[in-house]
C-alpha cells in the first residue's frame, strides 16, 4: 500500500489508495494514442498569419490537394448557442470563410501522403488577405470605435451578465470601508503533453466514419459533428482513445475535427492530423484573458456586507462549443462571491470578442482568477483593517449550511474554517514571521500567502441550464454488466484521460457487488460501446459518473442477491455479497457470484419469470452539485533585485468529501497547483500590436518544470456530501484554483516593505521589478520632497 | 513541425568532411554538430538547410588536450564532457560549474562545445567563457586553417565571422594561473532555460587587492564580450560589497542591452547589475 495509505474503515475497497488500473500500460509504453494510427492521407493545415483581414485568394501549388472554404459548401457554421444574457451567436466556419479573424485561424487543408510532404505543400500555399487593423485587448476593444471583429457582435460584445441582489444599493451605501482591486489575469494555454490530433476513417462497406480523436466528450464531438456536416449520428463512431491530457482544451469543439471527417467522406479513405505545439500554442484554444474590477464593502468588523464586481472576459475570435464563450463569464459572475458569507452582490459580467485565439475552458475556468481577485481584496482589506489575513477570513467565512449564496446557489457541508485553521497550524505562522524578520534584516524577502476558495463540483443539468445554453450537459448513464464469465464491464458516458476513473469506478462497484477492482473492466471513449454521457470536465465525473456507477451497481447487487436467494433457498435479506460470494449469513452455505452471472444467462427457465433475464443494470445521474473547499498556503522568496519568485513551500488542506482513492486523489491536487504555480509566475501567451503571437514555442511559454515545484504538503478533513450518493465531491481543479492566489499573495506579502502591489497573473519577474522600480523613484521622490518613505 | 527535405553526409575524416562543405556550402549546406539547436530550427522551418555535414563520425574531433599552456576542445566534445573537471587546473573548475547551468542533462548529451560557439546564442554560456577568457577559434576550410580571437569571433546575433565552408575544428582555452579566482552567476526564469543575464568573472589577487579582473557579460547584449568599465572599477581595490557593487553598476551603465517582448532595456540592465555582483561575490 502507498504512503497515501486508507482511509474510511479500512474494510472497504472506497477509501483505499490502490494503484491505479490503467497505469501498468501507459508507464510500460503500451498506451494507445491517437497519432499512432497509420493512415492513408496526412493533414496540414495552412493557417492565418495574420490577426484580421478579408481573405480574397488561396494560391495552391499545382496538383496540390487543397481544400478551402469554397469546398466545404453546405458545411453549416459551428455555432453554440445561449438564450440569455444577450448572448449574440456567431459562427465558426470549419476554415476560414472571406474573413480571418485571428492568427492561426485555419484557412485551407493541405491533403499528401505524408505530413512532411504535407507540410512541403503547406509553405508553398500562398493566402492573399486584406489586412485590417486587429484589437486583441479586450478593454480596447470596448472602446467607442475600436475595430468591429463580427458584425452580429456590435461593439465586440458578446454577451452580457447583470446581476443586483434588491437591497445592496442601501447596504454599500451604510457601509464603513470600501476595497478595491484591480485584477488582470493574462492569456493562458492548457498545454496538454499531447496536443490535440484526429484520425478519421471511411468504412466502404457501410459508409461509417471512425472519428478517433484526442478529445474529452466523444459523444458531444459526435453530434456536433454529424449537425454542421448534417448526416446521421448512427453513420459516426467516435473513439478517444489515450488521451494525453486535457484540461478543458479537448473539451471544445476543434473545427479542424470537422474536416478531418468531411475529408474522410470524400476521399473514402482514412485521413489523419496531428497538432504540433506551435500550432497548439498559437490556435489550441486559450484561457483565463480577464479584467476583474472588484469592490468589497466591510462593515466596522470588518465584515463583508457587500461584493460588487466588473468582469470583462476577452472570449477571443468564435464561440467555443459546446459551452459557448459564456464559460468564463459566467462562471466569474456566479461564483465571485467564493467561500465568503455576503448577501449582497451586484456584477456586470462581458465576454468581450477580438482577434485572438478562441477562448475555451481550461482547468478551474475563471475561479483560479476570481479567487486570485478575491483573495487580494481580503489581503488589502485585511491591511485597510489593520488586521491579520487570517483574522479577515475567519469573520467573512461561510460555517452555516446548507447555505445560499447572493446568486442563489446551495452551498452544502463543507469546511472553511476548519481547512483554513488547518493550513494555518502547519506552517506555524509566528515561527515564519520570526524568520521573515531574520531575513530581510539581511536584504531577503519572504512572504505568506493564503487563499481560501469553494470549488463547485458534480454540478447537474440545471447548473448550466441557468446560464441558457441550448446543450445542458450535466446528468451521466453508466451502464453495468456481470457477464457468463462472471467479470463486470462498467460502460460509462464520461471519457477520462487521466483522472484514474477507470481504478475509481472499479473501487465502487467492488464494494456494491462484493468482488475486487481486477475483476472490473471500465470501458469509455467510444460512441460504439458506452451509453452518451457529456464527458469529463468541470470536476464532475467521480461525482456524476460516480453516481451513476453506483446506482447501476446496487441494482446488479439487488439482483445477485435475488438470484442468489433463489439458489440458495434463502430470504434475501439472509444474503451477503462478499469476497466474490454470495453467502447466507450466519452459514457455511454460499455461491460464487461468476455462477449467479451464469446462472443469470444460462438458467432462466430456473426463476420462474420472477426475474429478467441477464445481468445488465443502468444508472442515471443529475445531481445539484456539490462544492468541496480547500486552503492553500505558499511560502515565497522573492529575490528583489531581479524579481525572481521562489516557492519555497506549498501547504493544502482540503476536504472533497469522501475520498474514494487517496493516491489519485492527491495526485489531482498536486497537478492542479503544478499548474496553478504555472499560471501565477510564468506562462502567458503575449500577443504583439499586430495580433502576432510572440509566445509560439515552449521556450517563449513557460509551464513550470520540477525545479519549479516545491515539494506539496496535503491535509484532508472529508466531510461527505449530502448532495452526492457517494458523498464524494469532485476536486479536480481545486488544485489550478487556489495556487495564484496563494503565491501572489505571498509575493505581496514578501515585497510588503516596498508598498507595492502585485494585481496581475503571472507575475512575473518583469513585473515585480518594474513595481519595485516605480517603488523605489516613488521613495526617491518622496525623501527629495521631505516626505517619509515607506 | 517536420523539417524541410534535406540531404545528409556522413563524412569519417576531418579531409572529406570539408570538402563536402566546401561543396554544399554554396547550395545551403551546414554543419551538423549535437542538433541541439538545429534541429529545432529546421522543425520550426526557420532554417532549411538543403544538405548536412554530419560530423558526428569524423574521427579525433572528440578530444579534449591540455599541453600545459592551452586546452583544445575538439568539435565533438559534448557539453557532457565537463560534468566533471576535464583538467587538473582552475580553468577545469571553472568549465565544471558552468556546465551546469547549459540547459538540462539529455541536451547536454548530444550538445557540443564547439556547436554551441557556431551557433553563436546571445545567452550561451560557452560563447561567454571562451570570450570572457579570450580563447582562440580555430576555423578549417579546404582553403586552409584560420586562427579567429574570441573577440573578433562573434559578429551578432547567431552571427560569428566563420565563413560558410569553414567548420569550427577546436577551440583553445588558456589555462589560468593556479592562483585564479572565478565567480559565475546566470538568471534566468526556469532551471534550464537560456540565461536572461549571465557573467564570469576571473581575477587574481596582488597584496590584497584584485589584478588582471575579466568581467564577461553573457545574455544581455548581441554576443557575449568583457565590459572593460567594470574591470577597471575592479583593478587594484580590496574585493568586497561596495567595490563589486560599483563593478556591477559599471557593467548595468555600459551595456546596450537586448530587449525583447518580456524584457525591456531598464530590467535587462537590473539582471546585469545582479548577476555580475552576485558572481564577483562568488569568487571572493
Ligand atoms: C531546451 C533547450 C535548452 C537549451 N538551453 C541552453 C542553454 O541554457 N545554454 C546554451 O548555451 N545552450 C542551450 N541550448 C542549446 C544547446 O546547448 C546546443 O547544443 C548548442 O547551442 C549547439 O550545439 P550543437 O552541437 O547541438 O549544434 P547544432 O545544433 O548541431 O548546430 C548549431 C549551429 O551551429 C553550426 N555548427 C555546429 N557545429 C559546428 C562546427 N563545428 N563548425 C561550424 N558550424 C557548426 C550548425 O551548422 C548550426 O548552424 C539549449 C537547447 C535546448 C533544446
Amino acid at each position: 500500500m502507498s504512503a497515501h495509505g486508507t482511509r474510511g474503515s479500512g474494510t472497504t475497497w472506497v477509501g483505499r489508495a490502490i494503484r491505479r488500473l490503467e497505469d501498468p500500460a501507459l508507464i510500460t509504453g503500451k498506451g494507445r494514442f491517437t497519432a499512432d494510427l497509420p493512415a492513408i492521407h496526412w493533414v496540414r493545415f495552412v493557417r492565418s498569419t495574420v490577426a484580421a483581414g478579408k481573405l480574397t485568394k488561396v494560391h495552391a501549388p499545382k496538383g496540390a490537394m487543397v481544400i478551402t472554404a469554397a469546398d466545404l459548401k453546405g458545411v453549416k457554421k459551428i455555432t453554440p448557442m445561449l438564450h440569455k444574457f444577450n448572448y449574440r451567436p456567431v459562427g465558426q466556419p470549419a476554415l476560414a470563410d472571406g474573413m480571418v479573424r485571428f492568427t492561426g485561424e485555419p484557412v485551407a487543408a493541405v491533403v499528401a501522403a505524408s505530413e512532411e510532404e504535407a507540410e512541403d505543400i503547406a509553405d508553398q500555399v500562398e493566402l492573399s488577405i486584406d489586412e485590417t487593423t486587429p484589437v486583441t485587448d479586450a478593454r480596447r476593444a470596448l472602446e467607442a470605435g475600436a475595430p468591429q471583429v463580427h458584425a452580429e457582435a456590435p461593439g465586440n460584445v458578446i454577451l452580457e451578465g447583470k446581476v443586483k441582489t434588491p437591497d445592496f444599493d442601501t447596504v454599500w451605501n451604510g457601509a464603513h470601508k470600501i476595497v478595491k482591486v484591480e485584477a488582470r489575469s493574462r492569456r493562458q494555454n492548457a498545454t496538454p503533453m499531447e496536443p490535440r490530433g484526429a484520425h478519421a476513417s471511411y468504412d466502404v462497406s457501410t459508409g461509417r466514419v471512425t472519428l478517433t480523436c484526442t478529445t474529452q466528450m466523444p459523444h458531444l464531438t459526435r453530434t456536433a459533428i454529424c449537425d454542421v456536416l448534417a448526416f446521421p449520428e448512427s453513420d459516426l463512431r467516435v473513439i478517444a482513445p489515450d488521451v494525453g491530457g486535457g484540461f478543458g482544451q479537448k473539451m471544445s469543439l476543434a473545427s479542424e475535427y470537422v474536416v478531418l471527417v468531411w475529408l474522410a467522406r470524400k476521399l473514402k479513405s482514412s485521413v489523419a492530423w496531428t497538432e504540433d505545439r506551435r500550432e497548439n500554442l498559437i490556435a489550441g484554444f486559450h484561457s483565463r484573458d480577464q479584467h476583474i474590477t472588484l469592490e468589497g464593502a466591510f462593515d466596522r468588523q470588518s465584515k463583508l456586507v457587500a461584493l460588487k464586481a466588473d468582469i470583462v472576459s476577452n472570449v477571443g475570435a468564435y464561440s467555443c462549443f459546446p459551452t459557448t464563450c459564456g464559460v468564463e463569464p459566467l462562471m466569474a459572475m456566479a461564483e465571485m462571491p467564493g467561500p465568503y458569507d455576503v448577501q449582497q452582490y451586484a456584477c456586470l459580467a462581458r465576454g468581450v470578442i477580438t482577434n485572438t485565439c478562441t477562448m475555451a475552458p481550461y482547468r478551474g475556468v475563471s475561479r483560479p482568477v476570481i479567487t486570485f481577485t478575491l483573495e487580494r481584496l481580503m489581503d488589502k482589506a485585511a491591511r485597510a483593517f489593520a488586521i491579520d489575513p487570517i483574522d479577515i477570513r475567519r469573520r467573512n467565512l461561510i460555517d452555516k449550511f446548507p447555505y445560499k449564496s447572493a446568486m442563489g446557489l446551495e452551498y452544502d457541508d463543507a469546511t472553511y474554517k476548519e481547512t483554513l485553521e488547518m493550513a494555518v497550524e502547519a506552517v506555524d505562522v509566528p515561527a515564519f514571521r520570526a524568520r521573515q524578520k531574520e531575513a530581510r534584516a539581511k536584504g531577503r524577502y519572504l512572504g505568506i500567502g493564503f487563499a481560501t476558495f469553494s470549488e463547485r463540483t458534480g454540478y447537474g443539468s440545471p447548473a448550466f441550464a441557468a446560464r441558457g445554453m441550448e446543450i445542458t450537459p450535466g446528468w451521466e448513464t453508466v451502464i453495468v454488466s456481470v457477464d457468463p464469465s462472471g467479470f463486470v464491464e462498467a460502460r460509462i458516458g464520461s471519457s477520462p484521460h487521466g483522472q484514474g476513473l477507470r481504478t475509481t469506478l472499479a473501487q465502487i462497484i467492488a464494494d456494491a457487488i462484493g468482488t475486487t477492482p481486477e475483476m472490473i473492466k471500465v470501458v469509455h471513449g467510444d460512441t460504439d460501446r458506452a451509453p452518451y454521457g457529456w464527458g469529463t470536465f468541470a470536476s464532475r465525473s467521480l461525482v456524476i459518473s460516480g453516481g451513476a456507477t453506483l446506482i447501476a451497481a446496487r441494482k446488479v447487487r439487488a439482483k445477485l442477491i435475488k438470484i442468489a436467494s433463489h439458489m440458495l433457498e434463502a430470504a434475501p435479506d439472509d444474503i451477503v455479497l462478499a469476497d466474490g460470494s454470495a453467502k447466507v449469513a450466519g452459514t457455511d452455505r454460499a455461491i460464487p457470484i461468476a455462477k449467479l452471472a451464469r446462472e443469470a444467462y444460462t438458467q432462466t427457465h430456473r426463476f420462474k419469470g420472477e426475474i429478467e433475464p441477464g445481468l445488465t443494470e443502468t444508472g442515471h445521474y443529475d445531481p445539484p452539485g456539490t462544492f468541496s473547499n480547500a486552503c492553500h498556503d505558499a511560502i515565497v522568496d522573492v529575490d528583489a533585485e531581479t524579481g525572481h519568485v521562489k516557492v519555497e513551500r506549498f501547504v493544502v488542506a482540503e476536504d472533497a468529501g469522501l475520498i474514494i482513492n487517496p493516491m489519485i486523489a492527491d495526485g489531482q491536487v498536486h497537478g492542479g497547483i503544478a499548474q496553478g504555480i504555472g499560471n501565477a509566475l510564468l506562462e502567458e501567451i503575449i500577443y504583439d500590436d499586430n495580433g502576432g503571437i510572440l509566445t509560439a514555442t515552449l521556450a517563449d511559454y513557460l509551464p513550470p518544470t520540477a525545479h519549479e515545484i516545491p515539494p506539496i504538503e496535503l491535509h484532508h478533513i472529508e466531510t461527505p456530501s449530502p448532495n452526492s450518493i457517494t458523498k464524494a465531491k469532485g476536486l479536480g481543479e481545486g488544485g489550478c484554483i487556489g495556487a495564484p492566489a496563494a503565491v501572489v499573495n505571498a509575493i505581496n506579502d514578501a515585497l510588503s516593505p516596498f508598498g507595492v502591489e502585485i494585481e496581475e497573473i503571472p507575475a512575473t519577474p518583469q513585473r515585480i521589478r518594474a513595481a519595485l522600480r516605480s517603488a523605489e523613484k516613488h521613495s526617491a521622490h518622496s525623501r527629495a520632497s521631505g516626505n517619509p518613505g515607506p | 513541425m517536420k523539417p524541410a527535405p534535406f540531404v545528409r553526409h556522413v563524412p569519417k575524416t576531418l579531409d572529406e568532411a570539408l570538402k563536402i562543405l566546401a561543396d554544399v556550402a554554396p547550395q545551403d549546406g551546414r554543419v551538423l554538430a549535437g542538433g541541439q539547436s538545429l534541429v529545432p530550427i529546421m522543425a520550426f522551418r526557420l532554417a532549411k538547410p538543403a544538405h548536412l555535414v554530419d560530423i558526428n563520425e569524423v574521427v579525433g574531433l572528440d578530444k579534449v588536450i591540455s599541453d600545459g599552456t592551452t586546452l583544445t576542445i575538439g568539435a565533438r566534445v559534448r557539453h557532457a564532457a565537463f560534468h566533471k573537471s576535464v583538467v587538473d587546473n582552475p580553468l577545469g573548475q571553472l568549465l565544471s560549474a558552468v556546465v551546469r547551468h547549459i540547459a538540462h542533462y539529455p541536451i547536454r548529451m548530444r550538445g557540443t562545445f564547439c556547436g554551441s560557439l557556431a551557433h553563436a546564442d546571445p545567452a550561451s554560456e560557452w560563447c561567454l567563457v571562451v570570450a570572457t577568457l579570450d580563447a582562440t577559434l580555430v576555423a578549417k576550410s579546404t582553403r586552409g586553417e584560420r586562427l579567429i580571437a574570441a573577440k573578433d569571433f562573434f559578429a551578432g546575433i547567431m552571427s560569428t565571422a566563420l565563413a560558410e565552408d569553414e567548420l569550427l575544428a577546436e577551440a583553445r582555452l588558456p589555462l589560468l594561473a593556479s592562483d585564479v579566482r572565478f565567480g559565475f552567476n546566470e538568471f534566468n526564469r526556469r532551471a534550464g532555460d537560456f540565461a536572461m543575464a549571465a557573467s564570469l568573472v576571473t581575477y587574481r589577487l596582488n597584496a590584497g587587492k584584485i589584478a588582471e579582473a575579466r568581467v564577461g557579460l553573457g545574455g544581455a547584449e548581441s554576443f557575449p564580450r568583457r565590459i572593460v568599465e567594470a574591470e577597471a572599477a575592479l583593478n587594484g581595490k580590496t574585493p568586497g560589497d561596495t567595490v563589486f557593487r560599483a563593478a556591477a553598476e559599471a557593467a548595468a551603465k555600459a551595456i546596450d542591452p537586448l530587449e525583447d517582448h518580456q524584457t525591456n532595456a531598464e530590467y535587462r540592465r537590473d539582471l546585469v547589475r545582479a548577476v555580475v555582483r552576485r558572481a564577483l561575490e562568488q569568487s571572493a
